[in-house]
């Protein structure tokens, strides 16, 4: 048996690790699981799901950046009955907390997709993405505007018991503000951060490289302002966060854990290393045996910062 | 689908500015088939982060061959290998070619760095078909004949044989190509691929082209790599899963 205790607590969902595979950037499991065995793994958050099944964006969707990526994916994907009908069967063979990402255009939407999945015994908590930079209606639309995201945290409440986490965008000024509406309106958790709203041009052609012109970026580039973002909502909201953005390695995961992540999420990570997650899991352990820590939870917010 | 780490064991340029990296992997080399592709990382440094999508270009034994140019960051690092350093290859990926249908001449058409996965098919057609190549390029130093056979150069220039594009070319010889059983092999960019499917939709041919595509992951996770289908408006094919390799007619270009 191992002698750390890698389990940790979002509200009313137990995972047996800090580390979750975070939305769209796994499909719904079945590629990533050829690398990383999803039983060792803490949760995994499904590609954002609407009511109906979305074509997404043109190409191009995605640009390398320094250090990191953009993607206008726009939201691609099955909708919420073939989610049911084709996806749920394979991810249901894995003893791995499920957690299903919902992306829609109306609050009516979201509390429709909620009512539809919860009744699935598999899922285990959803994840209210309120930040997608790169559909029109919906996405950014919700996440700029504190009342909005006040609405759709009160009327998902009220269509589910299973726990929800509310996945924030960074750009905004005061990120705790939106997790302090979150936390009065009943949500159990956040989760920081989607991505930041970025372009990319190219020099010869004078055209956008992403068709949607925006995209969102993610990767190494945004680590230092996820951590601000996890930090300021940890130091001002009593409510478990989980953090994203940038993690490369297990270092990564230590330091979004200190600055107040209860958990975090694993993205662009693994399109280059799938293997990774469960990778980090094990080094996590090391970590905590040379450091001598028990408990993992116990770096949640263990910063040290001098007043 | 792997993840391995493989030794560089010869670097050669064969012409201006493209390079040929032959690797030992057993283990792909066992496995891939013409037309299908690696995603590979040149650096584990963040820049630059995402792994780089590379047709097969040739196997022989426990050997694989890359053909490439320097385009970019990524692939000036992967230029400056040398012998004995670890490639970080995250394949094989996607359908490949197929070579095996009812035909009797393959008819091989690519432009530029399109000409990558065509030794592979070379090889693997040996003996089995006829093959004719139609290869093409904007000067005589873009267009890129290694390893293959029957060969016929076009550029836009006139520095490499007929003077025009590949599938102008390609028109030039239709009558005698029409007397034959064939099947077309397409490989190139966009707007060529889009006028070789005129060509092959005109004069009903069978064709098969390996489609280019920004790609993230390679490998069906990220739904970077769009492709528009002809048979359902619906839903975007995925360039890095439904092919690089699509009947020309099932999709949009
Ligand atoms: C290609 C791609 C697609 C994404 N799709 C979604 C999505 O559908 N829903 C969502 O909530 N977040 C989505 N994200 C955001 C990620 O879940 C994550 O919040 C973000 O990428 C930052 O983490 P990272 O830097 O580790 O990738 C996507 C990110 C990428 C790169
Ligand atoms: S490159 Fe990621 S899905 Fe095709």
């Amino acid at each position: 048996m191992s002698k750390v205790d890698l389990s940790v607590k979002i509200g009313d969902l137990f995972l047996r690790n800090p580390i979750m595979l975070a939305s769209g950037t796994v499909g719904y499991g079945s590629e990533i699981s050829e690398f990383t065995d999803l039983n060792t793994i803490g949760g995994i958050v499904t590609k954002s799901l609407s009511l109906k099944p979305r074509k997404g964006n043109p190409p191009q969707r995605i640009a390398e950046t320094p250090a990191g990526m953009l993607n206008a994916i726009g939201l691609a994907n099955v909708g919420v009955e073939e989610f049911i009908k084709s996806k749920i069967p394979f991810l249901k063979k894995f003893d791995v907390p499920l957690i299903c990402n919902i992306a829609a255009s109306s609050v009516e939407e979201y509390v429709e997709c909620t009512k539809i999945l919860t009744s699935e015994e598999t899922i285990k908590a959803f994840e209210i993405n309120v930040s997608c930079p790169n559909v029109k209606e919906g996405g950014l639309q919700f996440g700029n505007d504190v009342k909005a995201v006040g609405k759709v945290t009160e009327k998902v409440r009220v269509a589910t018991s299973k726990p929800i986490i509310i996945k924030l965008s960074p750009n905004v000024s005061y990120i705790s503000e939106f997790a302090e509406v979150v936390k009065k309106e009943g949500g159990d958790a956040v989760s920081a951060i989607n991505t930041l709203v970025g372009t990319t041009f190219d020099i010869n052609t004078r055209k956008p490289k992403i068709f949607n012109i925006n995209g969102g970026l993610s990767g190494p580039a945004i680590k230092p302002i996820a951590l601000a973002k996890v930090l300021e909502i940890s130091r001002k909201v009593d409510i478990p966060v989980i953090g994203t953005g940038g993690i490369m390695n297990w270092k990564d995961v230590i330091e979004f854990m200190i600055v107040g992540s209860s958990a975090v999420q694993i993205g662009t990570l693994n399109f280059i290393d799938p293997t990774a997650p469960g990778k980090i899991v094990k080094e996590l352990v090391d970590y905590c045996l040379q450091k001598g820590i028990t408990k993992i939870s116990d770096l949640t917010s263990s910063y040290l910062i001098d007043e | 689908m792997f993840i391995i780490e493989s030794p560089i064991v010869e670097k050669k340029i064969l012409q201006d500015n493209v390079f040929l990296l032959k690797m030992h992997s057993p283990e792909i080399a066992s496995v891939i088939k013409p037309a299908q592709f690696l995603n590979i990382r040149v650096s584990s440094e963040s820049y630059p982060l995402l792994r780089r999508p590379f047709s097969v270009c040739d196997v022989e034994g426990e050997h694989i061959y890359l053909l490439f140019n320097i385009f970019g960051e990524g692939t000036r690092i992967l230029a400056g290998k040398s012998s004995g350093d670890l490639i970080d290859i995250l394949g094989p990926l996607g359908n490949g070619f197929n070579l095996n249908d009812d035909y009797e001449t393959a008819v091989i058409v690519a432009g530029g760095l399109g000409s990558a996965p065509f030794p592979f098919v070379t090889r693997e057609l040996n003996d089995n078909k006829e093959i004719i190549s139609f290869i093409g390029g904007r000067t005589s130093k873009d267009v890129i004949t290694y390893g293959m056979k029957n060969v016929f150069t076009a550029s836009d220039d006139g520095s490499s044989g007929f003077k025009g594009s590949v599938v102008e070319l390609l028109n030039s010889k239709i009558e005698e190509l029409q007397k034959k059983n064939i099947k077309v092999f397409g490989c190139g960019p966009t707007p060529m691929l889009k006028a070789l499917k005129e060509f092959c939709v005109k004069h009903n041919i069978v064709c098969e082209v390996s489609a280019e595509c920004a790609m993230a992951c390679g490998f069906g996770i990220c739904q970077g790599c769009p492709i528009e289908s002809t048979n359902n408006s619906e839903k975007y094919l995925l360039v890095c899963n439904d092919g690089p390799v699509f009947n020309v007619r099932d999709v949009v270009i």
